[in-house]
C-alpha cells in the first residue's frame, strides 16, 4: 500500500465531503468506535478491497478520492446485516449508498452496469427482480 | 370466504409464476379469496437508502393508493394487502414506514401525483403472506386443513435478507427467525436448522458479478446440505433464482455440491393442501424437485 498524507481540516474540502455524506446517509459518522462488528458479519467482505468499518473510518476522515475509487461501494448489496448488528446503531449501508450515489451523480454518468453488454440469452434468463434492482443500484 | 387484496409483483407474473399460482390456490383452500390489486405497478425492487430520497418512493406509494381504491370498492374490505414476494414486501413496507414518519415527504409525493384522485395518508397496512398465515389464519388451522402431510420431508428454510432486515420490517426474530420452520411443521414436514439461513445470497450481483453468486450459492446450499436436507424453501424470487438457476456455476467451484431443489414455501403448502399439479409449476425450476419428492413418497 502506498503512503498517504492526511490533513484533517473540518472547514476544508474534506469537511464539506464529510458533511455531505452525513446529510445524504442521515448518519453521525463519529459515533463509530471501530469495533469491527460490521465487517465481521458482512457476507460480501471477501469480495471487497476496503472493509465496511474501514469505509466508516475513511468517511470520518473525509478521504473522498479513495472512497469513491473503492470496489467496496459497488460490492455492498445493502443486505443490512451490518446495520442490524452495529452496537452504535450506525447504518453503514446508508453510508455506503451515499458514496455510491455521490459517484453516480457527479455528472459523469459513470455507470457500473451496462445492461446491453450482457448477452441477449443471459438477459432473457434473468428475472425482472434482478435486472431492475441492479440497474437501480449501479446506474445513475 | 375472507377477501384479501393481493399484490403479486413483476417477477411473480414472469419467471416466478410457480410462486403466484401456488399462493393463490393455497389461499383458496384456506378460505381466503385473494383479489389481485387493480392497476398495480412495479414496487421498485430496492429501497433507496438516501435519507432525502423521494423519487424512489413514488412507485411504492402509487401502489398504496391503489390499495385504498380497491378496498373502497368492496364492502367490509380493510385498507391492507398481502404480498408473498419478500422483496416487494420489504420495499413497500419500508416506503410506507418512511412516508408515515415523514409527512413532509408524503406531501411532496402527493403533490407530484396530483392526477391521482385518492391521496395517500399513510393509512394502508403492508403484510407478508407468512405473517398473514401466522397471525390471521393461524398455523393450527392450517395444520387442520392439511390433507396430505409432507411426512419425512427434510426442509431447510432460507430467509435471506428481506424478511428480517431492517428490524422495522421484521415480523420475527432478526437473527433467528422461526416463522417458516413453524409453517413447515404445520404441513407435516421436518424443518432443519442451518447457520446460514439469514445470510445474503448476493442478490442483484447475479446480473454483473456471477462469480459472487456462485460462491454464495455454494456456501449457503453446502451449509444446508450438511443437515441432510431434501430441499430448500424460500420466499424471494431473487434468492430462488440465485440458489436454483446458478447451481451449475456453484458446482464449477465445488463439484461435491449436491443437486438441491429450491421451492417456494407456497408450493409446499399447495402440495399439502392438494391444490393439484397446475398449482406447482415444477416445469419452471432449474433443479427438478420431483426426484427428491418421490424419494420421500410425495410425488
Ligand atoms: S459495527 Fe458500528 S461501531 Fe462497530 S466498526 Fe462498524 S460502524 Fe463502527
Ligand atoms: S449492507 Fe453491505 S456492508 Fe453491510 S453487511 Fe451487507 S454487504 Fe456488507
Amino acid at each position: 500500500m502506498s503512503t498517504t498524507t492526511l490533513r484533517i481540516n473540518p472547514t476544508g474540502p474534506s469537511g464539506t465531503f464529510v458533511a455531505k455524506i452525513e446529510k445524504i446517509s442521515g448518519q453521525k459518522l463519529l459515533a463509530c468506535y471501530q469495533c469491527g462488528k460490521c465487517s465481521a458479519g458482512c457476507p460480501m467482505a471477501a469480495y471487497m478491497d476496503i472493509l465496511p468499518n474501514q469505509i466508516i473510518r475513511m468517511a470520518q476522515l473525509g478521504m473522498q478520492k479513495q472512497l469513491l475509487a473503492s470496489r467496496t461501494i459497488w460490492t455492498c448489496v445493502s443486505c443490512l446485516t451490518c446495520n442490524s448488528r452495529c452496537p452504535k446503531d450506525i447504518r453503514i449501508a446508508e453510508v455506503i449508498e451515499s458514496l455510491r450515489e455521490t459517484a453516480l451523480r457527479n455528472g459523469l454518468r459513470d455507470d457500473r452496469l451496462n445492461i446491453w453488454e450482457i448477452s441477449p440469452e443471459a438477459r432473457a434468463d434473468l428475472p425482472p427482480i434482478a435486472t431492475i434492482s441492479a440497474m437501480r443500484k449501479l446506474t445513475s | 370466504m375472507t377477501k384479501l387484496i393481493y399484490y403479486p409483483g413483476c417477477t411473480l407474473k414472469n419467471a416466478a409464476r410457480n410462486f403466484d399460482v401456488s399462493t393463490v390456490s393455497s389461499m383458496a383452500k384456506l378460505d381466503v379469496e385473494v383479489e389481485e390489486l387493480d392497476r398495480w405497478n412495479c414496487c421498485g425492487t430496492v429501497h433507496a437508502l438516501g435519507s432525502e430520497n423521494i423519487m424512489n418512493r413514488v412507485a411504492p406509494v402509487t401502489n398504496l393508493i391503489r390499495v385504498k381504491e380497491t378496498a373502497a370498492k368492496t364492502e367490509g374490505m380493510a385498507n391492507e394487502f398481502m404480498t408473498s414476494c419478500a422483496m416487494c414486501y420489504n420495499t413497500l413496507k419500508r416506503a410506507n414506514i418512511d412516508v408515515q414518519n415523514r409527512p413532509d415527504k408524503l406531501e411532496v409525493i402527493n403533490d407530484f401525483l396530483n392526477l391521482e384522485t385518492t391521496k395517500y395518508e399513510g393509512d394502508v397496512e403492508v403484510r407478508h403472506l407468512l405473517e398473514y398465515l401466522r397471525d390471521r389464519v393461524g398455523f393450527d388451522r392450517l395444520a387442520e386443513k392439511v390433507t396430505k402431510p409432507l411426512k419425512g420431508l427434510r426442509v431447510a428454510c432460507y430467509y435471506g435478507c428481506l424478511l428480517v432486515r431492517p428490524k422495522e420490517v421484521a415480523f420475527d426474530d432478526v437473527e433467528n427467525p422461526m416463522i417458516m420452520e413453524n409453517l413447515i411443521e404445520a404441513l407435516g414436514a421436518t424443518p432443519v436448522n442451518f447457520p446460514l439461513k439469514t445470510e445474503c445470497c448476493g442478490a442483484y450481483h447475479a446480473v454483473g458479478k456471477p462469480e459472487i453468486i456462485a460462491d454464495r450459492t455454494d456456501k449457503i446450499l453446502g451449509s444446508a446440505n450438511d443437515e441432510n436436507i431434501d430441499l430448500v424453501v424460500v420466499s424471494c424470487p431473487m434468492c430462488a433464482y440465485n440458489l436454483d438457476f446458478r447451481q451449475d456455476d456453484a458446482k464449477q467451484l465445488n463439484p461435491d455440491l449436491k443437486n438441491t431443489p429450491v421451492l417456494y414455501f407456497t408450493q409446499l403448502m399447495a402440495m399439502a393442501l392438494e391444490c393439484g399439479d397446475e398449482a406447482l409449476r415444477f416445469d419452471l425450476h432449474h433443479i427438478d424437485p420431483l426426484p427428491a419428492l418421490s424419494a420421500r413418497g410425495l410425488a
